[in-house]
């Protein structure tokens, strides 16, 4: 019986006497508060798929940033005897991770081919220089990630500073940063981050002001509509009425009320920011060789895929998943800041 | 709404001239020449090359020229392929790209309905599921890899499809896949919010009490009222599609803007790229006056002159 607690037997059960009625209180609230961001965090944690996301994104981030410690191999040491070799994972004896390859219809070891010891491993296989292509895809990964960070930040400061202005100040300077904004998005998005790139060389550098350019745009929008709503509060009256700084206003009342707007659409951005790196990487004007990104990997592995497929699956996979992994966790915390959105 | 469309159209061309405008500076500031790694030249020749291209004359003058150029068309000649106005060249390349647009675009919309309906009313049921992972794989593959996996596995492998190369409906088939599995998915996400949304609202119940069957209340009732905010995301799909055409294109060589596009920058064929700049903004800024229109036309409720 005790250790099923939704089955309640009689000796449960007795009647409230005087001595208890003088210590229950039926207007305290027993359960503990909680504040806008635990509870978002208690809806967050019951959605399976946004926590597996979360784990996976705090998993790569660590790799990523810390492999420099630990990669097997430097991501940039080229050796063109060890060119194209398949994947060789220590102690698994399948085709695809054992470092056979398939030569006119059987399988020929290709690293006793090329001459190297049986302690030498590429978890990934090699490219078409000989360099690794696991330190390459972390390095990649890293790549990506940074700049994701540099998107979100880019959102953060000029999308909810230019949201917040736009819609506080109303009137002409409005209309003017409104007028601003169309003309930004009647204009791809890539075709200015292309022509920044351009203007300034290819590079981390150009495309991390590409992106500062282009990405806080719908950041500002969703900023500036939420303001305007919550202009008109009483709680905001009050504090105009009381003589409150605007600053002080914006800081203390419209951010806190606009956290969740802020989190969801920086969410969204990040997979944005991290697919336009690649994809500009992709068409060869992005990270410049010999450093690697995710964009770049694929460019180099398509051209051999036909043969080496291994060269283009395992960036292609990764950069799926850091895509997938980041849309489901915005999903997640979409649901868990804004549960009315859901049903 | 003849003062509407007039003050839409007063921003279209304010919104082109700006894109113009800066495009041309930029370029300007680009360093490098087209001449720079041809060494051999000499001062005479290079001054006459200038004087060809009406390089030499003050910016000013090369600026007002373009401007006038541009108003009637002409975006002067691309460093490419020498001789060939840039007007011509986007002119016998726009066909394919359009072609393909409209039609990853047609697709892409359609099935996304059709998903994201079937998921809102299957709510919570395996149907859902799939749906969902569908829309979220569409959103998180970057054309690029699908097209190259769509090229390897049913061209090369099964030979459905021709492989590259533009020759008639079979050739758009492979690269208009690859470009609509992201509008599909954005269109299916939507779609089935809207859905689930509309399903749970009062009239619904209303149809529902009054007996009507399920499908008549899902289709006279639901869809189309889910249908109408729709339209608001045709903008960034044509965006999305702009984007993925430029690598789709070249993946399967096929003769439109977008792989111009990418071959000009890798070229730095400065005339072609300011032309197809001012064109994508132009196609885009139409597309986005007619879902506006669009929107007022199906939908009585948003008055357009309000």
């Amino acid at each position: 019986m005790a250790d099923n607690p939704k089955q309640l037997s009689a000796d449960d059960f007795r009647l409230v006497t005087d001595e208890d009625k003088k210590n229950l209180d039926s207007e305290k609230i027993t359960a503990p508060s909680l504040t806008f961001i635990q509870d978002s965090w208690r809806r967050l944690k019951k959605n399976k798929a946004a926590m597996i996301s979360l784990v996976l994104i705090v998993i790569l981030f660590l790799l990523a940033f810390t492999s420099g410690f630990w990669q097997p191999h430097n991501p940039n040491d080229a050796n063109p005897n060890l060119a194209n070799l398949p994947p060789k994972i220590p102690g698994i004896d399948i085709n695809g991770f054992n470092g056979t390859l398939n030569q006119g219809g059987t399988r020929v070891d290709a690293y006793a081919q090329a001459g190297v010891g049986k302690s030498v491993h590429f978890l990934m296989g090699t490219d078409y220089l000989g360099r690794d292509l696991f330190s390459r895809i972390l390095y990649g990964t890293r790549i990506s990630l940074t700049i994701a960070l540099v998107a979100s930040f880019f959102d953060l400061t000029v999308g909810v500073i230019y949201g917040i202005v736009s819609g506080w100040k109303g009137g002409r300077i409005d209309n003017f940063m409104q007028r601003f904004i169309e003309i930004m998005l009647s204009i791809p998005y890539i075709v200015i981050m292309v022509l920044l790139i351009l203007v300034l060389k290819p590079g981390m550098s150009a495309i991390i002001l590409a992106i500062a350019i282009t990405s806080w745009i719908n950041m500002a929008r969703l900023v500036r509509a939420q303001t305007l709503e919550l202009k008109n509060q009483e709680f905001i009256l009050a504090a105009r009425t009381l003589g409150e700084s605007p600053l002080k206003i914006a800081f203390k009342h419209l951010l806190p009320n606009l956290t969740s707007v802020i989190i969801i659409n920086m969410m969204f951005t990040i997979p944005t920011a991290i697919f336009n790196e690649a994809f500009l990487s992709y068409i060869g004007i992005g990270i410049s060789a010999p450093q690697a990104s995710l964009g770049t990997l694929i460019n180099d592995g398509q051209k051999n895929f036909q043969f080496l497929p291994y060269q283009m699956w395992y960036p292609a996979i990764v950069l799926v998943i850091l895509m997938i992994a980041f849309n489901l966790l915005g999903d997640g915390l979409r649901d868990a800041f804004d549960p009315k959105s859901r049903e | 709404m003849v003062k509407y469309l007039g003050k839409r159209i007063f921003y279209i061309v304010l919104t082109l001239f700006i894109v113009t405008t800066v495009t041309f500076f930029l370029m300007k500031f680009m360093p490098g020449t087209p001449l720079t790694n041809q060494a051999k030249l000499t001062p005479e020749q290079i001054h006459q090359i200038y004087k060809q291209y009406g390089l030499d004359k003050p910016l000013w003058y090369q600026y007002l020229a373009y401007l006038g150029g541009a108003l009637h068309g002409n975006f002067g000649t691309s460093f490419q392929f020498s001789d060939q106005p840039v007007s011509y060249l986007i002119g016998t390349r726009i066909g394919p790209s359009l072609q393909l647009g409209a039609q990853a675009m047609v697709l892409g919309t359609i099935i996304g309905i059709i998903i994201g309906a079937v998921g809102a009313v299957k709510k919570d049921t395996w149907v859902d599921t799939t749906a969902t992972i569908v829309s979220i794989l569409g959103i998180s593959i970057p054309s690029f890899v699908l097209a190259v996996l769509l090229q390897y596995y049913l061209g090369l492998k099964l030979k459905m499809f021709p492989i590259a190369d533009w020759q008639g409906f079979a050739y758009t088939v492979l690269p208009t896949l690859a470009l609509a599995a992201a509008p599909l998915a954005e269109t299916a996400r939507f779609m089935r919010t809207e859905m689930v949304d509309v399903l749970s609202s009062d009239y619904i119940e209303l149809a529902k009490a009054k007996g009507l069957n399920k499908m008549g209340i899902i289709y006279h009732h639901a869809l189309r009222n889910s249908l109408i905010p729709i339209v608001t995301i045709i903008g960034p799909l044509a965006v999305n599609i702009m984007t993925g055409s430029m690598v789709v294109e070249n993946i399967f060589s096929i003769p439109g803007i977008g792989e111009q596009f990418v071959k000009s920058v890798l070229t730095n064929d400065y005339p072609t790229i300011m032309g197809l700049t001012i064109m994508y903004s132009f196609m885009l800024c139409v597309v986005i006056l007619i879902t506006d229109i669009l929107y007022g036309v199906i939908d009585p409720r948003i008055r357009i002159n309000k």
